[in-house]
């Protein structure tokens, strides 16, 4: 049996360790490429979003690389990714491809369920294999997200931003190739090590949060790294999730980590009151969330024809004057001129910028 | 000899170069085409500008480019600054109008909405994917209608009674307007009809939600049609006002924003000199970089045999390899 699975971001790092620890064969997609989008919009009907193509990009080069079986995960809600595992196989098998596709469900009460279904997954795997294999991938999740904190931090400071940027991909190459979690740990530890290193600019950057979609949030490809688009322009991001919070959240029934969710939505009141779907109340309340914590300005982003985003879209104004926080939305298709991106992207953090300086020091800055 | 600062605004259509003075008085503007070749436009504008003023005797002090080609324009020019069309726009429209509170800026294939609040800017919002309502669709129309698109507002104006057009989309529009058309309804009013759709159009996409309050600028190349023009007036219920040189008016924020920089900072241009533009011969290439799976297209633009810069590459890869380069070279001297 040989696996695959899609890309989100550094996912497919901690997806390696886990299928390891399965003792499977694990076939990851090549990274996303230009191959891979026109392959995902050739044969995806026009009016999906964007995670669907690439997602089924993902799996066609990956089957062309030999794997054999699919692991997605599907879920339920409004939000039409629950069924994009069935379209996926669908597609898939309308192309003549032979697979085999897992989908995994969200477990809805025991955390026995979850680790019951990926046993089921790997072969003649243990009960307590399976959570061992769950522990190495998790623990390489977590170094990955201390290393993207702390890159986050250090980027927008420096004055040698390559220098950063080469540094956090040698560590997440390190960090994939470590054989443990002490192994994961160090070469995450080495890397912020090294950023702090680097000589930094005086004074505070902006700082702005982004909000949306969580599949466009993750993968870069998908944001056209609007992260370091950011940090280049010495604006510090905020990240409203996490891959550790998003599969706690949503595969791993809210048992490995305390969640967020509930101050979310509780931030959400009164602007929006009901699950939407999709990541709709999270965009809602990371949005107030943000704004409480004293934020320069939020941008949402999202997949174009994202519903639960729309629904979002129309309520963030209403925050947006009352909290009293700039707030921009930027929507992402197969467009591969970012011309239009890094305008809107100037034009916020110049907005933001003039605002938060006083008057004096605004051609100074300019 | 006058020292003026120079404003270049490379748009997807129009190429426009302002001299402004230290009073950020208009000395000449050229406005002309890109026509897909923004090298050639900006070649050919600076030149018309330095024959215009050549008697009158000119230093220019500073440069400021901005549009979707500023960069390419600050590396033919040697920028002093480069800045997003939002921010040039809205400090060429609060010079000439302090107390402007809305700006509609419609272009060739941007149309946008700023919001200002003691001059400076509080929000704004630009057409995301969908390019209906912009100066590209209108000279679209136009030269369907075979009409001039000089004299498509002012053929618009005539019109009593306006025809109700499809605004939602820029296809369905034209099908629309075809379909009035085969009915017999006059072209006036069909114009006219697609004024108003433009306008909802606007305001439903781009000024989605937005408060408009008055006084309000309308500038951009766009600006030049009565026939849109009375359009917002009508919609919006308040008067516009229209600048005399709205179709320069991004040109023109990036000449104060090069001066204001100039005179604050007291530091000497960045520009290149005018023989530098005029007399070498400029090539644009690209190729895909086989770096990482990201394929880029990287822009190479070179002077003669000199590279000039690299863009597109995601990685910055080429961008600073050229960045290396130069603070060697500026060591060694």
């Amino acid at each position: 049996m040989k696996v695959t699975f899609p890309h989100m971001g550094n996912m497919h790092i901690a997806i390696k360790a886990l299928m390891a620890g399965l003792k499977l064969e694990v076939v990851p997609p090549p990274s996303i490429s230009k191959r891979t989008f026109e392959l995902g919009i050739k044969n995806s009907p026009e009016f999906a979003c964007m995670p669907l193509k690439l997602n089924l990009g993902n799996f066609i080069e990956a089957l062309e690389n030999g794997a054999d079986t699919i692991v997605m995960a599907g879920g339920w809600g409004p939000c039409r990714f629950g069924y994009y595992a069935q379209v996926e196989r669908d597609i898939l098998e309308g192309l003549g491809y032979q697979f085999q596709m897992i989908v995994l469900e969200a477990p809805d009460s025991k955390a026995y369920d979850l680790i019951q279904q990926i046993k089921a997954l790997g072969e003649n795997v243990s009960f307590w294999e399976a959570v061992k294999a769950i522990k190495y991938g998790w623990s390489k999740l977590n170094a990955l997200e201390v290393l993207e904190r702390q890159f986050d931090y250090y980027l927008p400071r420096a004055r040698d931003k390559d220098r950063v940027e080469m540094i956090y991909d040698g560590a997440v190459v390190n960090i994939d190739r470590a054989g443990s979690k002490t192994e994961a740990d160090e070469a995450a530890g080495q890397a912020i090590k090294k950023m702090g290193m680097v000589d930094l600019k005086a004074g505070l950057p902006l700082k702005i949060g982004i909000v949306g979609e969580i599949y466009t949030m993750f993968e870069p490809a998908a944001n056209y790294d609007i992260y370091r688009l950011l940090g280049r322009m010495d604006v510090q991001v905020s990240r409203s999730a996490y891959l550790t919070e998003w599969l706690n959240d949503h595969i791993m029934g809210g048992y490995v980590k305390k969640s967020n969710r509930k101050n979310l939505i509780a931030c959400a009141k009164p602007y929006l009151n009901y699950e939407v779907g999709g990541h709709g109340l999270e965009t809602v309340g990371n949005t107030v969330h943000f704004a409480r914590r004293q934020h320069d300005g939020i941008i949402q982003i999202g997949p174009l024809t994202c519903m639960p985003e729309i629904v979002a879209q129309s309520i963030i104004p209403s925050i947006s004057e009352k909290e009293g926080v700039p707030c921009m939305t930027l929507w992402f298709d197969e467009l591969s001129g970012t011309a239009g991106l890094s305008t809107r992207l100037e034009a916020f953090v110049d907005m933001v910028h003039r605002k938060k300086v006083p008057a004096d020091n605004h051609i100074k800055e300019a | 000899m006058v020292d003026c600062y120079l404003g270049v605004d490379i748009g997807s259509v129009s190429t426009n170069l302002v001299l402004i003075d230290n009073g950020c008085h208009l000395i000449e503007k050229i406005y002309l085409r890109t026509q897909g070749n923004p090298v050639k436009a900006v070649i050919e504008g600076f030149a018309s500008l330095v024959e215009s003023v050549s008697k009158e005797g000119i230093t220019i002090k500073g440069v400021g480019t901005t549009g979707s080609g500023r960069y390419l324009s600050s590396v033919l020019l040697g920028a002093d600054v480069i800045k997003n069309e939002i921010t040039a726009h809205a400090v060429a429209a609060a010079h000439l109008y302090p107390d402007v509170k809305t700006i509609i800026e419609i272009g060739g294939q941007d149309s946008k909405i700023i919001m200002l609040r003691n001059g400076i800017v509080n929000d704004f919002a630009m057409n995301t994917v969908c390019a209906a309502g912009t100066g590209s669709f209108l000279d679209q129309q136009a030269s369907r209608l075979n009409i001039n698109i000089q004299d498509f507002g002012e053929r618009a104006a005539l019109s009593k009674q306006a025809v109700r057009i499809a605004g939602r989309c820029g296809v369905f529009a034209e099908s629309d307007m075809i379909h009035k058309q085969q009915m017999g309804y006059p072209m006036e009013d069909i114009i006219m009809g697609l004024c108003e759709a433009l306008v909802r159009n606007y305001l439903n996409n781009v000024g989605k939600g937005k408060k408009i309050e008055g006084p309000v600028v309308f500038q951009g190349g766009v600006a030049a049609n009565a026939g849109l023009r009375r359009a917002f007036e009508k919609v919006l219920g308040m008067p516009i006002k229209v600048p005399q040189h709205y179709d320069v008016m991004g040109a023109i924020g990036a000449g104060i924003l090069a001066m204001e920089k100039i005179q604050r900072s007291r530091i000497n241009t960045q520009f290149r000199g005018g023989t530098f533009i005029l007399e070498g011969d400029f090539k644009t290439s690209s190729h895909e970089c086989q770096g990482c799976p990201n394929i880029c297209e990287v822009v190479c633009i070179k002077r003669d045999r000199e590279v000039l810069a690299y863009w597109g590459d995601r990685c910055k890869k080429w961008e600073s390899s050229l960045n290396e380069k130069t603070s060697i070279g500026l060591q060694v001297v």
